[in-house]
């Protein structure tokens, strides 16, 4: 669901009209404000619900995005603030989840696969392609010359133990859950995630 | 959480220990405010450091890392020997009453049946309950057999006497007693107390029993299952209940299904031991519909080729013989028995135990794949980061590939937060570069792999061929319709038994509730305990209706409570034996006279009269919570103090068995371990409030808030060792040598322990050697690489240490 | 400029001309900050960095755990936090610190630039940078040491108690963030009954002295503190006790504003700012008195 700023803001006059438009004090203030006070900056922002990626209060969030969503802007993330709506965090975030904008834009988010050849001290851009068939390759080498199909008791085990996975908490229940059957579908063992330690 | 984020505003005590809820969760301590704010209630913490929970709180109690179970076990002998229990909820709900084989005994630290050899129990016939010859459990109703349960822990409990608590633990007798009576006071039905914890409690060599020494004592003062009670762990990550409930997981499947083991060979043996059956009359074992859940998960992973002639495709699952927790993995990397490591936004290098194991773990393998939004000391292991991390790329012969992922805001999907609460979330924008989500670079993977099995064959690749992949864009599949497999849906029709023209379900309709999964194939569902979160009616995640009726903090209609879109677990034992409120005050769920209703689902049939008599704790055979476990923990049926591995001083209950005679420890680590006359200070690492994990070092505004790594140290040690504020300090363990600033304060006051002055030093996790923050060494260079006996959760929270005046890192950009 | 228009401007530095009052409505706002209910956590600080598009540098650690120090021209709210021992147990007093919005702006009334500093009806006083001209005199009349002027542009820079979002009808980016409702925005009034339900509720758990800080000498504030040990707020990192402003604003404004603003704008200003921010905080009655009376009371 996003609800644009225009939803928004009717929403919101109507909030405000509830209580009392006066009690803010800038009554009757209209364009008169602008020449001293700060343009209020998401007065056409499109807001996106979401929730917050850090621990598992999972705060709602509300994304405020650059661009009305139509094909020639791009959007871009330019604001987070609490959702009031959630029942849990009620608008409120912590000093994380305030400051989470410059996670989504962190100088240090990974841009493009990278390669780092045995031996190398460094990385080296590589493409999509390159990277996922590498991998397949690498794991079905390993699996196709380590897969147990019996045990040394004859008993058909079907398991692969010399690969495995560290799956990340911050993944949404449905990429979970494809890691999970994927990786289990191949006979690994060795999954595991952050709940363990 | 048996309970939920909104229900802590419903307590009278909250008790804080085991976790920092204010610094890890501030969003969700709001609501502790709340209880505070609203109605008078009190807030115990109880932690070695004065942490910012500490600063609010109305009764502060410090305590000696690692000796919670001393302190809980002697809030138990409170309990008991002042008889300020809940008496009718302890008689009626839990298994006090049971009876309890003759030959069980606890000697010198040992309960009967271990094994020295092999550092476990191997006999634990004689922890049963005495049962009948219809296999139901014998109770004493009067709670006086020597060998009813209830016996057995008043003796059990009776060595922690305060003083012998205060002699553990360190904390003054006066406090301590202070705390046990403000939990007193809510060992009836009108006021309750919910206890907050987290890592505290788990990263210990007896952490599991930490929590079930806190079970206890909610079950003996009765506040399991009602408003503003319960054991809440306040868990990490964003997504952390969501993925545990997946089962990612060395040995389990989703929904807390186990992974078949070697010893199960067809699927009838696996589910022999897995549907409990009941032992107490008229109980209902829930787990009798293990079998239904797990085959429509079979048919939800391999769709038409789990078939009944192939017991539901039951060998294309791994049988596991070794269990490969993280410990295990990290152990069998640094022993090369592993090749390839695909870390998927799990930093291990920083995570795991002991850095340097997992270094050379690293550096054994053939490939490591990271997937990562951010930069991260996993992938850039094979760098030279001076002394912060001296390695020589050279000589590491992994190839590494790094991936590019999206983040939150740049895809679709749900979460489930620690109240069991799965809510959805919606795309705001692409993410940078050329990064993609974890579901397109899984598919990607995978759909390589399939067409390279397809070209060229290998080992077994039935189930890498036969994987359900029906997805509307099998390149990328959406979120939205992965989890409406989760949820599960309908194959063939199902029909009513009692009247095969009657159909209760029709081909390709999604499941209302797990209660409908059959197990002869008709349905799917990838998780049991998530369906209801996707019905015909929709995507029940994306719902945002956020009425609270009772204004007791129950928000049904917002997103999906798994399960059955319950918010208070066991919430049947909120009423007494009678189905009546225990108090009006606490009124939840109760018996209408036909029904049971109130503000949540009913945890319970939803017509069983309570003349019944079945138990409120429906996922246990016995109906009861249980005060006492059997053989369902490794260290034994009742929780008991062992000292740290990094022991400060001998175990003064039975100093031969000091520590946990059970406990994980690898052949590799066996003189890991410190000892207090090389190593005197006791240390603890901890997250703050400023950072989450070590996500946040790459993040400005959480830099400028906490740039640096820092040691806390109490005045009177930094006196003694000429340390003053802002002084780079250097601490040691048996393992290794980190380098911190000195953070010199009152919050962490000597205690007494055992007749010495202990000193307690504490350490924040969040830094490494990549990140906007300052460079720095990451804590766990000096943490111990041994791990709880029942569930392996590494000892990061009590280990020894020394510390000195020392000079900057070479490479500290001051 | 159009701010002279602008009916909810009460005051304007340096400026003599009274502003129109025909407009009547608007009520006083107030930020009530819980101090018992703080956990410390600095929401406020990075919500504050996020919404204003604020770029503090990464400092350092040197041994307690407020970071940034203290304000900056980029941080324009801290966390203070003190270790006190007043009886057996320690407390951890943790005061969230920035501009309080004086009612009677001692920033305001020191400012020699016109329109550089405006207090709206609603209590609001803001900085308008454009009208700033860095002389620093503001640091020098705020009994509470809060502006901070930047090295990279020369201007004064505080809280605005996030005037941007007030105008539309929002809280500040700090008291929406603040996770344990130890922030708390609405009307003065409110916030008042507000407090006078905390404070009853910390006197029933032994905090005999719980009260408001709300201090008269500046004319009440439109930040409000509930404290636990109200007679001793010096034990919150330095809250003054009885802050007031500071007698030399007084006579800058009585004597040598008409004399000498020009020269002070654009050549003596470092100078002069030199001699006066060394000069005493506290002053006296009768020279507070006398200032009120030499600057026109509550005109600018």
């Amino acid at each position: 669901m996003t609800v644009t700023r225009r939803t928004f803001m009717k929403v919101s006059a109507a909030g405000i009209a509830a209580s009392s438009v006066g009690a803010l004090g800038f009554t009757g203030a209209g364009d008169a404000l602008a020449a001293s006070v700060r343009p209020f900056k998401l007065e056409r922002a499109t807001e996106t619900r979401s929730t917050c990626p850090y621990c598992s209060v999972s705060c709602g969030v509300l994304v405020y995005t650059m661009g009305d969503k139509s094909k020639n802007a791009k959007a871009e993330v330019v604001h987070i603030e609490g959702d009031p709506d959630n029942p849990v965090n009620r608008g409120t975030l912590c000093p994380r989840g305030a400051a989470s904008l410059d996670f989504v834009h962190s100088p240090l988010r990974v841009k493009y696969p990278m390669h780092r050849k045995p031996g190398s001290n460094k990385f080296e851009r590589v493409t999509w392609d390159f990277a996922l068939d590498r991998i397949a390759t690498l794991l079905k080498e390993d699996r196709d010359k380590n897969f147990i199909a019996k045990n040394r008791d004859g008993v058909t085990v079907n398991r692969w133990e010399t690969t495995g996975i560290f799956a990340t908490s911050a993944q949404t229940n449905e990429a979970g859950y494809l890691t999970y059957k994927i990786m289990r579908g191949l006979g690994m063992v060795p999954i595991e995630t952050q709940a363990r330690i | 959480m048996t309970n939920s984020w909104n229900d802590i505003k419903n307590a009278d005590v909250v008790l804080i220990m085991g976790g920092n809820a204010a610094e890890a969760h501030p969003c969700g301590f709001k609501w502790v405010t709340e209880a505070k704010s609203t109605h008078g209630a009190k807030l115990i913490v109880v932690d070695p450091r004065f942490t910012r929970s500490a600063a609010v709180a109305d009764m502060y109690a410090p305590l000696r890392p690692g000796t919670d179970i001393a302190f809980l076990m002697g809030v138990i002998n409170y309990l008991l020997v002042n008889d300020k229990i809940h008496r009718d909820y302890v008689k009626a709900f839990t298994n006090a009453t049971y009876l309890v084989r003759e030959g069980f005994k606890f000697e010198d630290g040992l309960f009967t049946g271990y094994d020295p050899a092999r550092r476990d129990y191997t006999d634990r016939s004689q922890w049963e309950y005495q049962f009948d010859d219809q296999g139901m459990a014998r109770v004493d109703e009067t709670m006086t057999s020597p060998n009813c349960v209830m016996s057995l822990l008043k003796a059990h409990a009776a060595r922690y006497t305060p003083e012998m608590v205060e002699r553990i633990t360190g904390t003054p007798k006066d406090k301590f007693l202070k705390v046990c009576e403000m939990l007193a006071t809510t060992a009836n039905g009108e006021r309750s107390m919910t206890c907050l914890y987290a890592l505290g409690w788990t990263q210990h060599t007896v952490g599991a029993q930490n929590i079930r020494c806190m079970a206890m004592i909610q079950l003996l003062l009765g506040n399991m299952g009602v408003p503003g009670g319960g054991v809440n762990a306040l868990r990490g990550h964003a997504n952390v209940q969501g993925i545990t409930d997946i089962g990612l997981l060395s040995t389990s499947t989703p929904g807390y299904l186990v992974l078949p083991n070697e010893r199960e060979t067809t699927l009838a043996d696996y589910l022999k031991t897995r549907a409990f059956k009941p032992i107490r009359p008229n109980q209902t074992s829930f787990w009798q519909n293990y079998n239904k859940f797990f085959v429509s998960q079979q048919k939800a992973f391999f769709g038409a080729a789990a078939t009944a002639e192939n017991d539901f495709a039951f060998d294309y699952l791994p049988k596991f013989g070794t269990p490969f927790d993280t410990m295990k993995i990290i152990d069998a990397m640094a022993a090369g028995q592993m090749n390839g490591l695909i870390c998927q936004g799990l930093n291990i290098l920083l995570a795991g135990p002991d850095k340097q194991k997992t270094q050379r773990g690293l550096a054994k393998l053939k490939f490591l794949v990271v997937a990562d939004p951010i930069e991260t000391e996993t992938a850039r292991f094979f760098e030279n980061h001076g002394e912060f991390h001296n390695v020589d790329p050279k000589t590491i012969q992994t190839e590494v590939i790094q991936l590019p992922v999206s983040v939150y805001v740049e895809e679709d999907g749900s979460f489930t937060n620690s109240s069991r609460v799965i809510t959805w979330h919606w795309k705001a924008a692409d993410g940078p570069g050329e990064s993609r989500s974890d579901i397109d670079i899984m598919t990607g993977i995978y759909r390589r792999l399939k067409a390279k099995y397809a070209k060229d064959g290998g080992a077994f690749p039935d189930p890498v061929m036969n994987l359900t992949w029906n997805y509307s864009n099998p390149a990328s599949p959406a979120a939205d319709e992965v989890l409406k497999e989760i949820n599960g849906y309908v194959l063939q029709d199902v029909t009513d038994p009692a009247d095969p023209s009657r159909v209760l379900l029709r081909a390709g309709q999604q499941l209302p509730s797990f209660a409908m999964m059959t197990a002869d194939g008709k349905t799917a569902g990838g998780c049991w305990i998530y369906t209801g979160c996707y019905t015909d009616g929709g995507n029940m995640t994306k719902r945002r209706d956020a009425s609270d009726p009772t204004g007791l903090g129950v928000h049904g209609n917002w997103g999906f409570s798994w399960p059955a879109n319950r918010r208070v677990l066991y919430n049947r034992a909120s009423a007494d034996a009678d189905g009546k409120p225990w108090s009006e005050r606490k009124k939840y769920v109760f018996w209408n006279g036909t029904r049971w209703t109130g503000a949540d689902v009913p945890d319970y049939g939803p017509t069983v009269a309570p003349n019944r008599a079945a138990g409120p704790f429906i996922m246990n055979p016995e109906g009861a919570g249980r005060l006492y476990v059997r053989g369902a923990m490794r260290e034994g049926p009742f929780p008991e103090h062992y000292e740290p591995m990094d022991a400060y001083i001998a175990n003064p209950l039975h100093p031969k068995v000091s520590s946990s005679p059970v406990a994980r420890i690898f052949a590799a680590d066996k003189d890991s371990f410190g000892k207090p006359d090389k190593f005197p200070i006791v240390a603890t690492t901890y997250r703050l409030t400023e950072h989450f994990h070590y996500w946040t070092k790459a993040v400005h505004g959480n830099a400028v808030m906490q740039p640096e790594l820092f040691v806390e140290v109490g005045e009177r040690l930094a006196k003694a060792k000429g340390v003053k504020n802002g002084d780079w300090v250097e601490i040691s363990s048996q393992r290794g040598a980190i380098k911190a600033k000195a953070v010199v304060t009152k919050r962490l006051r000597p205690i007494k322990v055992d007749g010495k002055d202990c000193d307690v030093v504490g350490l924040p996790i969040h830094y490494g050697f990549v990140g906007l923050t300052k460079k720095g060494y990451p804590t766990n260079v000096i943490t111990p690489s041994v791990g709880d006996a029942s569930v392996n959760t590494p000892e990061y929270k009590a280990f020894l240490v020394d510390v000195k005046k020392t000079s900057a890192p070479a490479t500290a950009t001051v | 400029m159009a701010t002279l228009q602008s009916l909810d401007i009460r005051r304007r530095s340096a400026s003599t001309e009274a502003p129109p009052q025909i407009r009547k409505g608007g009520v006083e706002v107030a930020k009530l900050i819980d101090v018992s209910k703080c956990i410390g956590c600095k929401a406020c600080q990075t919500a504050c960095l996020t919404w204003n598009d604020l770029r503090e540098p990464v400092g350092v650690t040197d041994g307690v755990y407020d970071n940034p120090r203290d304000l900056t021209p980029t941080s324009w709210t801290v966390m203070k936090f003190a270790e006190v021992e007043t009886g057996p147990d320690l407390e951890w007093l943790i005061r969230k610190d920035g501009c309080m919005h004086c009612d009677d702006p001692g920033c305001l009334k020191a400012c020699p630039a016109p329109g550089a500093i405006v207090q709206y009806t609603n209590g609001i006083v803001d900085f308008v940078s454009e009208n700033c001209i860095g002389c620093g005199y503001c640091v020098k009349g705020c009994p509470f040491n809060v502006p901070r002027i930047s090295k990279l542009d020369r201007k004064a820079y505080k809280c605005t108690l996030c005037s941007d979002r007030v105008a539309v009808g929002q809280a500040p980016a700090c008291a929406k963030a603040c996770p344990t409702q130890a922030i708390y925005f609405g009307s003065k009034e409110d916030m008042k009954v507000h407090a006078e339900g905390r404070i009853a509720d910390l006197k029933s758990r032994g905090y005999k002295n719980a009260g408001l800080y709300d201090p008269p000498g500046v004319g009440g504030t439109h930040v409000m503190y509930v404290l636990h040990h109200a007679d001793k707020p010096m034990l919150y990192s330095g809250l003054p006790e009885n802050p007031r402003i500071s007698p030399l604003v007084g006579v800058w404004k009585g004597v040598m504003k008409p004399l000498s603003l020009a020269a002070i704008a654009f050549a003596g200003a470092f100078g002069f700012l030199h001699y006066i921010t060394k000069g005493p905080n506290e002053v006296a009655e009768s020279d507070e008195r006398k200032a009120a009376e030499l600057t026109g009371g509550r005109g600018a």
